[in-house]
C-alpha cells in the first residue's frame, strides 16, 4: 500500500489531493461531502475585503445616512435591530464547517489592505481555522508604481499579519512577479508558511453588444497545470515553505506531476466543481495507482523527483524548454520521414 | 421616590413608549407627524420588546385610519388593551368609531401629533383643528405641551381611562412637540405599574364580548330609548375629571411632578389672565414669568383636561381678581362666533357669575384670539402683545396674533424685539444643511452628547424646507441650566453660534441676521482662510464687523474626502461646533462624538468608523479662525429670490415664500380660495447640481430618451427653423435634425436648465450612443456645473425664446416626435433620480393641453403643489394642466368628479349648440358637434370652430348664448388624469379607483407604484413585494404584492397597462396614448423606483430593467376595445422571465437586508417570490393566448390555466 500522505504547512494529511478556494464551503452539506469524498482538508471560499467593506458603505448610506430631509420622512428603511454582515457569516460557517467536519480547514482571505488582513485575521484565527491562505489580489495599474513597490506591499501585508497570527499561513500569489522565487523567499523571510501558485484570476471581457466589461471566470484545463508545475519545481529546494499547486489540476496524473515538481499539495476546483465531489477519491486513486504501477512508495518519495535541483534536464525548466516545445512541432534531425 | 434618569426623545418616543409599555393590540397607519409612533410600537415589537406585562404587543398596519380605529374597536370590544396613533384627516377618519367606542364606555388611549386639516390648502403642521374636530365624539381630551409631559400625560391618560371607561385622546402639537428633542426624566416600570389599576384591567377585560359569557352590543334603537340611553353615560362623565385629577396627584406622588386639570401660574393676584392648551403654554409660562419678574401682574392657565370640560376646576384655578382673560384658541371655526375654548370658557364663567357661588366682583372680560396655525410661530413677544391689548380699555375680540391680517384687521401687532430671560440663559446655536448632508442627524447626536455629558437641558427642534432634492434644514439648538420652555424658533439676533454646513447657502440666506453679538459663525467653504472673507457677500461681512461675530472656516469637503468619507461632511462640522462652542471640554467631546460614531457604525462598519476617525482628527487641524478686517469690502450681493420682471403676485408671495419671509406676508395677498398661478417652479432657480449633462451634437441621433427619463424636465429638445438662432449666444449649439421627417433647414437642439438640473446624471445613463473610438464618451456626458452654469444659462434662456414645434406635425406615438413636446410639469422638488416624474411629465407633454388632474395626497402632491412654487405648468397658449389634491382617501372619486362635471358641461353645451342652431351656421354647429378629436390635428381643428363659434356668440346675446359662451371650451375634449401612489390605489382608496374602474367613466388612473409609502418614509402597502423589508414589515413582508392589473381586467371595460419606462420606453408612450385614447376607465401602473428601495437612484433604470426581465414588473397592455374585434385583450410586451429573481432583489436593500437579518425567511421569501413571478408570467401568457369573447373574465380564463408543470416539481 502507497503512503499516500503528505504535509502541508506542518498540517498532516492523508493525500495531497485538497480542495481550493471554491463556493462549495459556503453549503455545509456539499463541505460533508467532499469530507466523505475523501477531502483531507478544505479551502473555504474567499472573504473579500472589498466585499465586506462595500457592506459597511452601503449599509452606512442606506441606513445611517438615509434622511434626505425632509419633515414628513427622515428615514426610509427601517434599522434592523441585529443583522448578520459578511465577515460574521463567513465566521459562522467556518465556525459551523469546524464542528461537523473533522478535516483541517483553511480560511481564505481576499483582499489588498493592511487593515482588512489583519483584523479579519485575527478573527479568522479565533473562529479556528487551522491556517489562512491570503490570496493577494492587486493589480497595479499606476505606471509609476514600481514591481518592487508591489512586492514591499505584499511583504508588508504579510509581516503584519504574521505579528498577531500564529496559525499557518499560505500566500496564494499571481504569476505576474517579474521574479517569481524571489518574491516567494522573500514572503518565507516574512513568516509565510506557504505558497500556492498560482492565482487564477476573473478576466474582465467585453460585451460586444453593450461594450461594457463583464469579468468572467471559466473552469481550467489542464494545460494551465504546466506553468505551476514549472515554478514549484524551480522553488522546490530553495525554499523550505510548503508548496502548493492550483490551477489545472484534474487528474491523477497532474497530480503526480505536481508532486514530482516539488508540490506538497495539489488543488483541484473546477474538476470537483464540474464532475462532484467523488471526483477527489477517484484521483486519489488515480494517483494511488500511478504510484503502485510504478512502483512508488509514498508521495513523500516523489516530492521534488522531478524538480528543477534534480531533473534530468532541468535546463527545459529554464528559457530552454521555449526552444524545446516549438521543436517537438518539428522531426528530430537524421530521422528519415 | 427615584432618582431621575435623564434620556433625550422627542414627542412621538414618549408617546410611543408609554403606548407601547401598556397595550397589546396596536393598529396604525402612517400619517405625519404621527407616523413615527407607529414606527417605533412596530420596531419595538419586532425586536421581541414586550410591554409591562412580559408580552409583546401585536402590531398590525391597516389601510386606512378609518381601519386601524376599527380595528381598534374590535380589539377593545373583544378585552384587549389597545391604541393607535394619527393626526388630521386622519383623525377626523376615525371619527365614526370614535362615536361607538365612547358610546360604549370603552377604555382607550388615542395618542395624537395634534396636526392642522386640508382646508384652502393642506398643511402637515402643527395645530389644533383636527382634535377640535373630535371633541363631540365624547372622548376625553387631555393635552402635553412638551415632549416631558407626553411621557407623562401619556401614562396618567392610559390610568384614567381605565378607570373611567371613558376613551380618552392624548394629544401634542406636530412637529413643535411630536419632533422637539428634549432631554426628559423618564418614568420607569414600576412607576407605570404603580399607576395603572389591575382592578380596572379586569373590569375590561370582564366586560369583553366572549362566547362563554355572550351579551350583545351594538343594537339599534328605536325613538322609546335611544334618546335615554345617550344620557345614561352622564355619572361616568362626571366623574372622569375626578379620576384624571386623581392619577395626576398619585403620578405626582411617585415622580414629583405634579399636574392639574387646569393650572395656574403667575402673580397672586392677576388681573389679566391668557388661558390656552398645547406648546403655546409653554412660551407663555415662560413669557408670564418673566412679566411678573418685571411688575406686571398677569398670570396664565394651561388646561389639560379639555374634555369632559370640567368647570368647577376652571372656575377654582381663576383667582378671583382677575378682570380681563384671554382664550387662545389654535384652531379656526369659519362663521362662528368664537372658537371652540373660548366658548367654553365663555360659557363657564356666565354659568359661575349668574350663580351665587360667584367670587368675581364682576364677571371678567373674555376675549378670544387665534395663534399658532400650521406651526406658526407664537414668541413672547406676541404674548406680550396679548397682555397689553388686555390693559387697553377695550381689547380686541377674536383678534388673531402671530399674522399680519389688513384684509379683516384681526391681527394684534407685536414687539419682534421683545425677549425673556431665557434668551440670556441659554446657549442657542442654528445649523444650515442640507437635508442629505446628515447635518440634522448630527446636530441630534450633538444633543445627546451634551444632555449626557453636563446637567444642561437641552432642546432640538429641526426646520424642513418641502422640497425632496436639495432640502434645507435649520436646526434649532438650545442648551441651558433651566428647563426650556422656549417652544419657538432662535430668531433675529439671537444665536450664540451659526453654522453653514453648505458654501451656497450664502447667496440665499441672511444666516447672519440670527447671530447675536459677539456670536461665532461656522463656515464650510472651499477658499482658503485668507479668501473667505472676499467670498462673503457684503450685507454679511457688514454683521460680522457691526456684531463682532467671530468667523471661523473649514474646508469641509477637502477633509471628508481626503479622510475617505467622500461627501460626507456631517462628523467634520459636528467636531467643529464642539471645538469652537466650548460647550463642553474640546477633549471630552471629541471623544463623545467618537464614541457615538462607534456605537452608530459598530464593529460591523469598522471601515467606516476608521474613516469618521480620521476626519474628525483632521478636521480639528483644518479649522480656521478668520482675521476680520474693519470695513465690508465684498461686492457680492444676495440675489433676489426672484427675477425683476416676474408678475407681481410672484414677487410679493412667491418670491417671499422662496427667501424665508412667507411670515410676513399680509393676508390681503394670499388667495382666499387657495387658488395659485401654475409654473412657478421656473422661477425657483435651486442650482442643485455639481456635475451637468453636456450634449455632444456630432455623436447624438436625436432618439428622444433624454428628455423622457430627466426627472426634473431639465434638458429638452427642441426643433426650430435655423434662421431663428442667429442671434443665439455664441455657445448654443443645434445642428440639423436627423431623418426625412422635417423640412429643410429645420435644426435641433438639446438644452440644459443648469440651475435646474439636479444632476442626477439619468439622462447620461439612459444615452444609448457611444464614440466609436472611445466607448466611454456619449452624445451626453456630465461635467462640472459651476464652469458651465451662467454659458448654459444664457443658452437655456434662449432656448426659451424658440417657438414650440407645431404639435400637429410631430410623430407622437415615437419617443423622437414626442420628446419635441413641451413638458407642462417642470423643475419639481422631487428626489435626485426620481421614478415617479417622468412619467407624470410624459402625460403632460402627451396631453397636457387638455388635462385636469386629481391628485391623491403623497409624493406626487408634495413635488406637484406644495408651497413654494409648482411645476405644473402652462404652454404659450396659456393652455396646461389644471391640478387639485383633495385628499389621500378619495382622490379617484374626486377625479370621477371632474370627469363627471366635464360631461355635463360638455352635453350641455352641445345641447345649448343645438338650440343655437338656427343663428350659427349648419356647417359650423354640425362641425362642433361631430368634431373627431381623436388627433393633434383633430383637436386643434375642434379649438379653432370653438374660436370662431366665442365669434358668432359675441353677437348673440340670449341667455343661452350667455351660457353657451361660458361652456364654448367643453365642447374640446378634456383629458382626466387621476394620479396618486400605491398607498392610495391599493390601500386607502382601493374601494374608490375599484368604484370608479367599474362605473365605466372616461378617467385615466396613473398608479406611481413605489411598492411603498414613499411619501410619509417607507411604511409597506399591499403594493410591497413578498419579502421586502419596509416599516411596519421589518420582518419582510409575509404576503405577496396585490395584483392590481388583474383585478382590473376582471371589469367590463378598463383599459389596464403596466409599464416602466426604463425597461421599455416605448411601451411606455404607447400605453399613454391608447389609456388616453380608451373610452372608459384606463389604469395604467407604472414602475417607479424610490428612494426607498434602498438603491442608488443614478441605477433607476437599471432597476427597472431587472425587474422586468425577473419577472418582477411583467411589461402588458389589456385594451378591451380589443375584444369588440374578436382579438386577444391582453398583450404582452415582456419576454418570459430570463433573470433569476435573486439577481434582481439582491441589487436593493429593502430585499438584500433581510438576508442579513432573517437569513432563513429571506430563502423562503425568495424562493416562493421566484415560483410566483413564473407563475404570474405563465398566466398572463395563457391569458393573451386563449381565445377571447365577450363573456370571458381573467377569473374565468384562470380556471382554464395550468401552473407551468417546471414549476410544480419544484
Amino acid at each position: 500500500m502507497v503512503d499516500l500522505s503528505t504535509e502541508y504547512m506542518g498540517l498532516k494529511l492523508a493525500h495531497p489531493i485538497v480542495p481550493s478556494a471554491s463556493p462549495i464551503s459556503r453549503e455545509l452539506d456539499k463541505a460533508k461531502q467532499l469530507e466523505d469524498a475523501g477531502a483531507p482538508a478544505l479551502v473555504m471560499h474567499s472573504l473579500f475585503e472589498e466585499e465586506i467593506q462595500s457592506e459597511a458603505e452601503h449599509f452606512s448610506r442606506f441606513l445611517v445616512e438615509q434622511g434626505i430631509g425632509h419633515a414628513e420622512a427622515n428615514s426610509f428603511h427601517p434599522e434592523p435591530i441585529e443583522f448578520k454582515n459578511e465577515l460574521d457569516n463567513y465566521l459562522e460557517q467556518l465556525q459551523k464547517l469546524k464542528q461537523s467536519l473533522s478535516i483541517p480547514i483553511i480560511a481564505s482571505l481576499n483582499g489588498i489592505s493592511m487593515d482588512g488582513w489583519v483584523e479579519h485575521g485575527k478573527e479568522l484565527q479565533a473562529a479556528g481555522a487551522d491556517a489562512l491562505e491570503l490570496n493577494v489580489y492587486y493589480i497595479p495599474t499606476n505606471i509609476f508604481e514600481s514591481s518592487q513597490y508591489v512586492e514591499d506591499r505584499y511583504v508588508e501585508l504579510l509581516t503584519e499579519l504574521r505579528r498577531h497570527v500564529s496559525i499557518p499561513i499560505t500566500m496564494k500569489l499571481s504569476s505576474q512577479f517579474s521574479s517569481v522565487a524571489h518574491m516567494v523567499k522573500q514572503l518565507e523571510n516574512a513568516g509565510a508558511n506557504g505558497v500556492v501558485l498560482f492565482n487564477r484570476f476573473y478576466q474582465p471581457d467585453i460585451d460586444l453588444e453593450t461594450l461594457h466589461i463583464k469579468p468572467r471566470l471559466e473552469y481550467s484545463s489542464s494545460i494551465e497545470s504546466l506553468l505551476r508545475i514549472r515554478w514549484v519545481a524551480i522553488l522546490y529546494g530553495q525554499v523550505k515553505l510548503s508548496l502548493a499547486v492550483t490551477g489545472g489540476v484534474h487528474g491523477g496524473k497532474e497530480v503526480v506531476k505536481a508532486l514530482m515538481a516539488g508540490a506538497d499539495v495539489a488543488h483541484v476546483c473546477s474538476e470537483i466543481l464540474g464532475k462532484g465531489p467523488q471526483r477527489i477519491s477517484q484521483i486519489r486513486d488515480e494517483l494511488a495507482a500511478w504510484l503502485e504501477e510504478h512502483e512508488y512508495e509514498s508521495v513523500q518519495q516523489i516530492k521534488g523527483s522531478v524538480s528543477y535541483k534534480n531533473a534530468i534536464d532541468a535546463g527545459y525548466y529554464e528559457r530552454a524548454n521555449y526552444l524545446s516545445v516549438l521543436d517537438s512541432y518539428t522531426h528530430a534531425p537524421g530521422v528519415w520521414r | 421616590m427615584k432618582k431621575a434618569h435623564m434620556i433625550t426623545i422627542d414627542g412621538n418616543q414618549a408617546a410611543a413608549s408609554i403606548a407601547h409599555l401598556t397595550n397589546e393590540v396596536i393598529a396604525i397607519y402612517p400619517i405625519t407627524p404621527a407616523s413615527p409612533m407607529g414606527e417605533w410600537a412596530d420596531e419595538w415589537s419586532s425586536r421581541g420588546q414586550p410591554n409591562l406585562w412580559g408580552t409583546v404587543p401585536h402590531i398590525i398596519e391597516m389601510q386606512s385610519e378609518a381601519g386601524a380605529a376599527g380595528a381598534i374597536h374590535g380589539a377593545l370590544q373583544a378585552g384587549s388593551l389597545a391604541t393607535t396613533f394619527t393626526a388630521s384627516q386622519g383623525l377626523l377618519l376615525m371619527i365614526p368609531n370614535m362615536y361607538k367606542i365612547a358610546g360604549e364606555l370603552t377604555p382607550t388611549v388615542f395618542h395624537i401629533a395634534a396636526r392642522s386639516l386640508a382646508c384652502q390648502a393642506l398643511s402637515i403642521f402643527g395645530d389644533h383643528s383636527d382634535v377640535m374636530s373630535v371633541r363631540m365624539t365624547g372622548f376625553a381630551m387631555l393635552s402635553s405641551n412638551s415632549p416631558q409631559e407626553v411621557q407623562d400625560m401619556a401614562l396618567i391618560a392610559q390610568a384614567a381611562t381605565l378607570e373611567s371607561r371613558i376613551p380618552l385622546l392624548h394629544f401634542f402639537d406636530g412637529f413643535r412637540t411630536s419632533h422637539e428633542l428634549q432631554k426628559i426624566n423618564e418614568i420607569d416600570q414600576d412607576t407605570i405599574r404603580a399607576m395603572l389599576s389591575q382592578e380596572a384591567i379586569q373590569g375590561h377585560r370582564q366586560r369583553a364580548l366572549s362566547p362563554d359569557h355572550p351579551v350583545v352590543r351594538g343594537t339599534s334603537q328605536n325613538p322609546d330609548v335611544y334618546f335615554q340611553g345617550r344620557e345614561s353615560v352622564n355619572p361616568f362623565y362626571e366623574k372622569m375629571p375626578s379620576i384624571v385629577q386623581t392619577c395626576m396627584d398619585r403620578f405626582a406622588e411617585l415622580t414629583g411632578r405634579q399636574y392639574k386639570l387646569f393650572e395656574y401660574l403667575g402673580d397672586t393676584n392677576p388681573e389679566r389672565l391668557i388661558i390656552l392648551m398645547g406648546s403655546g403654554a409653554e412660551a407663555t409660562q415662560e413669557t408670564v414669568e418673566y412679566l411678573q419678574s418685571e411688575g406686571e401682574s398677569v398670570g396664565m392657565i394651561k388646561v389639560r383636561l379639555y374634555r369632559p370640560f370640567d368647570a368647577s376646576a376652571l372656575l377654582d384655578a381663576i383667582p378671583a381678581s382677575v378682570k380681563k382673560i384671554v382664550v387662545l384658541d389654535r384652531t379656526k371655526e369659519p362663521g362662528a362666533d368664537g372658537e371652540p375654548l373660548y366658548k367654553d370658557i365663555v360659557t363657564a364663567l356666565a354659568q359661575h357669575c349668574c350663580s351665587e357661588a360667584n367670587k368675581f366682583a364682576s364677571m371678567p372680560v373674555v376675549m378670544g384670539g387665534r395663534y399658532g396655525l400650521s406651526s406658526k410661530e407664537f414668541t413672547p413677544g406676541m404674548i406680550k402683545s396679548i397682555f397689553d391689548e388686555l390693559a387697553k380699555d377695550k381689547p380686541k375680540n377674536h383678534f388673531t396674533i402671530g399674522i399680519h391680517d389688513d384684509l379683516s384687521n384681526t391681527s394684534l401687532e407685536w414687539d419682534k424685539q421683545f425677549r425673556t430671560d431665557a434668551n440670556n440663559e441659554h446657549f442657542q446655536a442654528m445649523f444650515y444643511g442640507l437635508g442629505s448632508d446628515g447635518t440634522v442627524s448630527a446636530n441630534k447626536n450633538s444633543i445627546k452628547i451634551i444632555g449626557e455629558a453636563t446637567d444642561l437641558y437641552t432642546q432640538g427642534y429641526f426646520v424642513y424646507d418641502s422640497k425632496k432634492s436639495g432640502a434645507v434644514t435649520v436646526s434649532h439648538l438650545r442648551f441651558g441650566p433651566n428647563p426650556i420652555r422656549s417652544t419657538y424658533l432662535i430668531s433675529d439676533n439671537d444665536a450664540n453660534f451659526i453654522a453653514c454646513h453648505q458654501p451656497v447657502f450664502l447667496e440665499r440666506y441672511n444666516m447672519l441676521d440670527n447671530a447675536a453679538d459677539e456670536a461665532v459663525f461656522l463656515l464650510n467653504s472651499s477658499h482658503a482662510p485668507d479668501k473667505v472673507w472676499d467670498d462673503l457677500p457684503k450685507h454679511m461681512q457688514e454683521q460680522i464687523i457691526a456684531k463682532r461675530i467671530k468667523l471661523y472656516t473649514i474646508d469641509a469637503y477637502t477633509v471628508a474626502e481626503q479622510s475617505g468619507m467622500g461627501k460626507r461632511i456631517n462628523t467634520i462640522m459636528q467636531t467643529c461646533f464642539f471645538a469652537i462652542s466650548g460647550i463642553l471640554p474640546r477633549e471630552d467631546a471629541i471623544q463623545a462624538i467618537k464614541d457615538a460614531v462607534e456605537k452608530t457604525y459598530g464593529k460591523k462598519g469598522q471601515r467606516i468608523v476608521d474613516f469618521n476617525f480620521k476626519a474628525i482628527d483632521a478636521a480639528l487641524g483644518a479649522l480656521h479662525e478668520v482675521r476680520i478686517p474693519d470695513k465690508a469690502t465684498s461686492k457680492r450681493l444676495i440675489p433676489p429670490p426672484v427675477p425683476d420682471n416676474a408678475p407681481d403676485f410672484v414677487k410679493q408671495v412667491t418670491g417671499r415664500i422662496i427667501s424665508g419671509q412667507g411670515d410676513d406676508i399680509p393676508v390681503s395677498l394670499m388667495p382666499f380660495d387657495g387658488t395659485y398661478p401654475t409654473g412657478t417652479a421656473a422661477i425657483e432657480k435651486r442650482n442643485l447640481a455639481l456635475e451637468m449633462p453636456v450634449w455632444e451634437m456630432d455623436l447624438c441621433t436625436d432618439c428622444g430618451k433624454c428628455p423622457l427619463v430627466c426627472p426634473h424636465a431639465a434638458i429638452r429638445s427642441k426643433i426650430f427653423p435655423e434662421e431663428l438662432t442667429q442671434k443665439a449666444p455664441s455657445t448654443f449649439k443645434h445642428r440639423t435634425t436627423r431623418g426625412k421627417e422635417f423640412p429643410a433647414g429645420t435644426h435641433i437642439a438639446y438644452q440644459v436648465a443648469p440651475e435646474d438640473c439636479t444632476g442626477c446624471g439619468l439622462c447620461v445613463e439612459i444615452c444609448p450612443i457611444r464614440d466609436k473610438s472611445n466607448a466611454s464618451r456619449k452624445a451626453l456626458n456630465m461635467a462640472p456645473q459651476p464652469a458651465l452654469r451662467a454659458s448654459e444659462r444664457d443658452n437655456w434662456n434662449f432656448f426659451l425664446t424658440l417657438p414650440e414645434y407645431d404639435r400637429i406635425l410631430l410623430k407622437n406615438t415615437t419617443i423622437k416626435g414626442s420628446m419635441i413636446m413641451q413638458p407642462l410639469f417642470e423643475f419639481s422638488g422631487a428626489c435626485v433620480g426620481c421614478g415617479e416624474t417622468p412619467y407624470v411629465k410624459l402625460a403632460s407633454q402627451l396631453f397636457g393641453d387638455r388635462m385636469l388632474v386629481a391628485n391623491a395626497t403623497g409624493c406626487s402632491s408634495i413635488y406637484g403643489g406644495n408651497l413654494p412654487t409648482t411645476p405644473w405648468c402652462k404652454n404659450a397658449d396659456g393652455r396646461g394642466p389644471a391640478w387639485n389634491n383633495s385628499l389621500f382617501e378619495d382622490n379617484a372619486e374626486f377625479g370621477l368628479g371632474m370627469r363627471l362635471a366635464v360631461e355635463k358641461q360638455h352635453e350641455y353645451a352641445c345641447e345649448l349648440l343645438k338650440e343655437l342652431r338656427p343663428q350659427l351656421e349648419d356647417k359650423l354647429v354640425d362641425a362642433l358637434l361631430d368634431g373627431d378629436e381623436s388627433s393633434e390635428a383633430g383637436i386643434a381643428e375642434q379649438r379653432a370652430r370653438i374660436e370662431q363659434l366665442k365669434q358668432k356668440l359675441n353677437k348673440l346675446s340670449s341667455p343661452q348664448a350667455n351660457d353657451l359662451m361660458q361652456l364654448a371650451d367643453m365642447l374640446s375634449r378634456k383629458s382626466v388624469w387621476i394620479i396618486g401612489g400605491d398607498g392610495w390605489a391599493y390601500d386607502i382608496g382601493y374601494g374608490g379607483v375599484d368604484h370608479v374602474l367599474a362605473s365605466g367613466y372616461n378617467v385615466n388612473i396613473l398608479v406611481l407604484d413605489t411598492e411603498v409609502y414613499s411619501n410619509t418614509g417607507g411604511q409597506a402597502s399591499k403594493a410591497t413585494p413578498r419579502g421586502a423589508v419596509a416599516k411596519f414589515a421589518t420582518g419582510g413582508k409575509a404576503c405577496g404584492k396585490k395584483d392590481l392589473a388583474l383585478l382590473a381586467m376582471e371589469y367590463e371595460n378598463v383599459y389596464v397597462a403596466h409599464v416602466a419606462y426604463g425597461a421599455k420606453d416605448i411601451q411606455t408612450l404607447r400605453a399613454f396614448h391608447e389609456a388616453e385614447a380608451h373610452d372608459g376607465p384606463s389604469l395604467i401602473i407604472a414602475y417607479s423606483p424610490c428612494i426607498a428601495h434602498g438603491v442608488d437612484l443614478s441605477f433607476n433604470h437599471r432597476q427597472q430593467e431587472m425587474a422586468v426581465k425577473s419577472g418582477h414588473w411583467p411589461l402588458f397592455r389589456f385594451d378591451p376595445t380589443r375584444i369588440k374585434q374578436g382579438k386577444n385583450p391582453l398583450h404582452l410586451d415582456s419576454a418570459a422571465p430570463s433573470m433569476p429573481y435573486e439577481d434582481f432583489i439582491k441589487t436593493e436593500t429593502r430585499f438584500s437586508m433581510l438576508w442579513r437579518s432573517h437569513p432563513d425567511d429571506a430563502d423562503r421569501f425568495l424562493k416562493q417570490a421566484q415560483n410566483e413571478v413564473q407563475h404570474r408570467y405563465q398566466y398572463y401568457k395563457q391569458l393573451s393566448e386563449i381565445e377571447w369573447d365577450e363573456q370571458t373574465k381573467p377569473s374565468a380564463a384562470k380556471l382554464t390555466t395550468k401552473i407551468n408543470p417546471q414549476l410544480e416539481n419544484e
